[in-house]
């Protein structure tokens, strides 16, 4: 079969950037107002499309962190903790709306900092976002139903991490339950994705929330660091990476602040001999290639049951080459650019271990913008399950693929992992699909789907892929004592 | 012409057996006048593994039997408990309890294995939800068992407060390997008996005796053990959080007064619980509707 991508050329349909509002410097949101950083130091946040600059932001040093957790715990004392339950909710509500009107703004300034393609940043990231906020908010004057005889009270400040892969969809996730629970907050977004955390706060600025309870500060990792180690910070919430998420493990041990960990994956997409194949293989290229593979739930290891592999891999080949790779601004992009030099990097460290390690490779054969971070999307096929690429995270759009013979073997080697995120499962067969959910051993189980978040569905993991739920009424007990 | 009395080995639990520690070693259990009152064995680390190993092995099947049967076999523990109170009242006196202190003590803890009977099979109905998702999707989010718990039991805590810790573990369908109280051991290995005859699979809950200080480390940092319930106030309390980080085990701690209703609760079942949210596609096809 050929691999050339020949009969796919779509004209472009670029989504307009003009009205959306960029500052062209970002301070940090403290104490419902913008301030310039202690540091005085800026960093520029860029477009991984085109590496042009988009826009200056903060970067804040202790000092900062310091001046942000005691606004937020002072906001948590004296206001927020004070504030009626319904009232709480109002202004989530009048959040959640406010974000509805912008949506298209968010959308596009969401695709051009991150390099997501604008129709999962328009049809998936923000509206999940803003209905996240619209969930929370009514949970809000409803606390003692979620957790009848408990007497649950708010912890105080929350100190919120988040990763660049969903960059807004984070801050909601973090945000809007720890409102609802009536906790103040302190959020840093990731450095190469600050920006739609900064519109946030800008909205939630105009929704007239009292001065502190949401302080959003910008930075690095050691910004970080210091939100985690300072003594306010009463519960930490993170999404990242496995090893940042021990360091914090090993930061807070021994003292009383609780956390919740959303760390990484290895998550397993199961494809059985009685699985309609068509909407399997589309479920394999959501789980694995949705977001270039930036996602900690993605189906990154394909188990085949043996008998349909080679038709299965055959169909999947095909699939792969209809993929439009590039501008994420584009409306017919189904794969974005990667998000940062960085990853880029890490990612192709990885491609070049499966190639030395020998196990069948194929990669779509399509031209790349010249310019940007990109990466076609990559099979390893016949991948032993002692691999690196078959038990460390890639975080991009890499998939290794095993074939298996029963239900035993594929359980076994599906829960051979020290994640334990998410898996998906693909037989016609109800029974089946309930034997294998039930023993796999990951917070997440898609049958005969993958790759679907909901604001009303907890999630979260098992094992190494850290601890905590984030959505539906199990997320409210992460910000509750 | 008096009867000389046959005094009792007190021997650890492991994987439904009474081994001695593999180390060969023993402390003297002393009471309040500082007098031993018998000879306890000194677990090791090695003690440690092969417990882990057997709690391991034991926990898969535990987890798949029903809810109601574990809520059975928890009753059987009051049952059989009830039945042998007189020598725990017994044995808490020679640790320097007064009677009505260790009836209190041995009545409290009966009773509090029929509350967790009563739970096994109801947890999960009220800590489940259906989660009204916004395609259509059937989507549902239950609990399931944690795996295998490490119990570092306080110096000085008894029998309720064994009962406390291990209870909610087991009802959930957790195995656990537990570290005794060090000042006071006697009747949680006599409680291990009261397991072995209540239908409690061997390797369920495994017990150790011996000194906290020393094995608190390979229990918190073995990369087969899920999760730890430590108490609160434990002077190792940082330094078993440090070692639990390595396979991320959570890490969850008793402060509650345990003589009191607080010391019981569902709470304390679903923290060995994992939360697993299951998505299922509803097909639409056609025009009908569910209206009449």
């Amino acid at each position: 079969m050929s691999t050339k991508n020949n009969n796919w050329e779509y004209a472009a349909s670029i989504e307009g950037t003009g009205h959306i509002q960029l500052k062209e410097k970002y301070g940090l949101y403290i104490n419902g107002a913008w301030v310039e950083p202690q540091s005085k130091a800026y960093f520029s946040s860029i477009n991984p499309h085109n590496e042009e600059h988009l826009a200056d932001v903060a970067q804040a040093n202790d000092k900062d962190i310091d001046r942000a957790v005691k606004a937020a715990e002072k906001a948590h004392r004296e206001v927020w903790s004070k504030t009626t339950p319904a009232e709480r909710g109002k202004y989530i509500f009048r959040i959640a709306r406010l974000m509805q009107e912008q949506a298209k703004e968010l959308a596009v300034i969401e695709s051009l900092d991150s390099g997501k393609p604008i129709r999962e940043a328009r049809d998936i990231d923000i509206p999940l976002a803003c209905n996240h906020f619209f969930y929370y908010a009514g949970w809000a004057d409803k606390l003692d139903y979620a957790f009848p005889n408990q007497k649950k009270e708010s912890i105080g400040v929350a100190g919120q991490i988040i990763p660049w892969n969903f960059p807004l969809l984070m801050a909601a996730w973090k945000i809007a339950p720890a409102l609802a629970t009536g906790n103040t907050v302190v959020l840093k977004p990731a450095e190469t994705t600050s920006l739609t955390a900064l519109k946030l706060a800008e909205i939630i600025d105009a929704a007239g929330l009292p001065p502190g309870v949401v302080n959003i500060v910008t930075g690095f990792g050691d910004t970080g660091a210091a939100i985690v180690a300072h003594p306010m910070v009463s519960k930490v919430a993170f999404t990242g990476s496995t090893a940042v998420g021990k360091l914090i493990q090993k930061t807070i041990a021994g003292t009383d602040k609780k956390a919740t960990l959303e760390l990484g994956g290895k998550s397993a997409n199961i494809i059985f001999d009685d699985a309609p194949l068509d909407q399997a293989v589309e479920g394999i290229i959501n789980g694995i290639f949705f977001n270039q593979g930036h996602v900690c739930c993605a189906g990154s290891r394909l188990f085949v049951q043996e008998n349909i592999a080679d038709k299965v891999i055959r169909k999947l080949k095909h699939r792969m080459q209809s993929l439009q790779i590039g501008n994420p601004l584009d409306k017919n992009t189904d794969i974005g650019a990667i998000n940062s030099a960085d990853q880029l990097e890490i990612i192709n460290k990885y491609i070049e271990i499966g190639r030395k390690e020998g196990s069948e490779f194929f990669q779509v054969d399509c031209a790349l913008p010249n310019k940007g971070y990109y990466c076609p999307p990559t099979l390893f096929i016949n991948v032993a399950q002692s691999s690196v690429l078959a038990q460390e995270e890639i975080f991009g759009p890499v998939l290794t693929i095993q074939t298996f013979r029963t239900v035993d073997e594929v359980i076994q080697k599906a829960n051979n992992s020290p994640y334990g995120l998410a898996a998906g499962v693909w037989t016609d067969k109800g029974s089946k699909i309930f034997n294998l959910t039930s023993k796999l051993k990951a917070g997440v189980v898609w049958a005969n789907t993958y790759n679907k978040f909901d604001p009303a569905s907890p999630f979260g993991g098992y094992k190494e892929s850290g601890f905590g739920r984030e959505g539906g009424l199990h997320g409210l007990g992460a910000y509750l004592k | 012409m008096n009867r000389l009395e046959v005094l009792k080995t007190y021997k650890i639990f492991i994987g439904g057996k009474f081994p001695r520690t593999e180390s060969g070693r023993f402390y003297k259990a002393l009471n309040a006048n500082n007098e031993p009152v018998a000879n306890i064995c000194l677990s090791s680390r090695k003690d440690v593994r092969n417990a882990v190993q057997t709690a391991r092995k034991a926990q898969g099947a535990w987890q798949e039997r029903t809810a109601f049967n574990r809520g059975q076999i928890l009753y059987r523990i009051a049952e059989i408990l009830e039945g042998r109170s007189a020598q725990f009242v017994e044995e808490l006196m020679l640790q320097s309890f007064t009677k009505k202190e260790a009836t209190v003590e041995v009545e409290s803890a009966i009773d509090r294995i029929v509350y967790y009977a009563g739970w096994c099979d109801k947890f999960n109905q009220v800590s489940s939800t259906v989660n009204p998702v916004s395609s259509s999707h059937f989507n549902f989010s239950t609990n399931e068992s944690i795996g295998l718990v490490g119990v570092l039991m306080p110096a000085t805590s008894s029998l309720l407060d064994l009962i406390s810790y291990v209870m909610p573990i087991i009802a959930g369908g957790n195995s656990c390997v537990l570290v005794a109280s060090e000042k006071l051991p006697l009747t949680a290995i006599t409680f291990a008996e009261v397991l072995n005859t209540s239908d409690v699979p061997g390797g369920v809950v495994n017990i150790l005796t011996g000194s906290v200080e020393e094995l608190w480390s390979p229990l918190s940092a073995h990369m087969d053990v899920n999760a730890l319930f430590i108490d609160k106030a434990s002077r190792f309390r940082k330094d078993i959080q440090l070692a639990a980080v390595d396979n991320l085990k959570r890490v969850r701690e008793m402060s509650a007064d345990l003589k009191t209703e607080n010391g019981q609760g569902l709470a304390f079942i679903t923290a060995f619980q994992e939360l697993k949210t299951t998505w299922h596609p509803i097909e639409k096809i056609g025009g009908a509707s569910s209206s009449y």
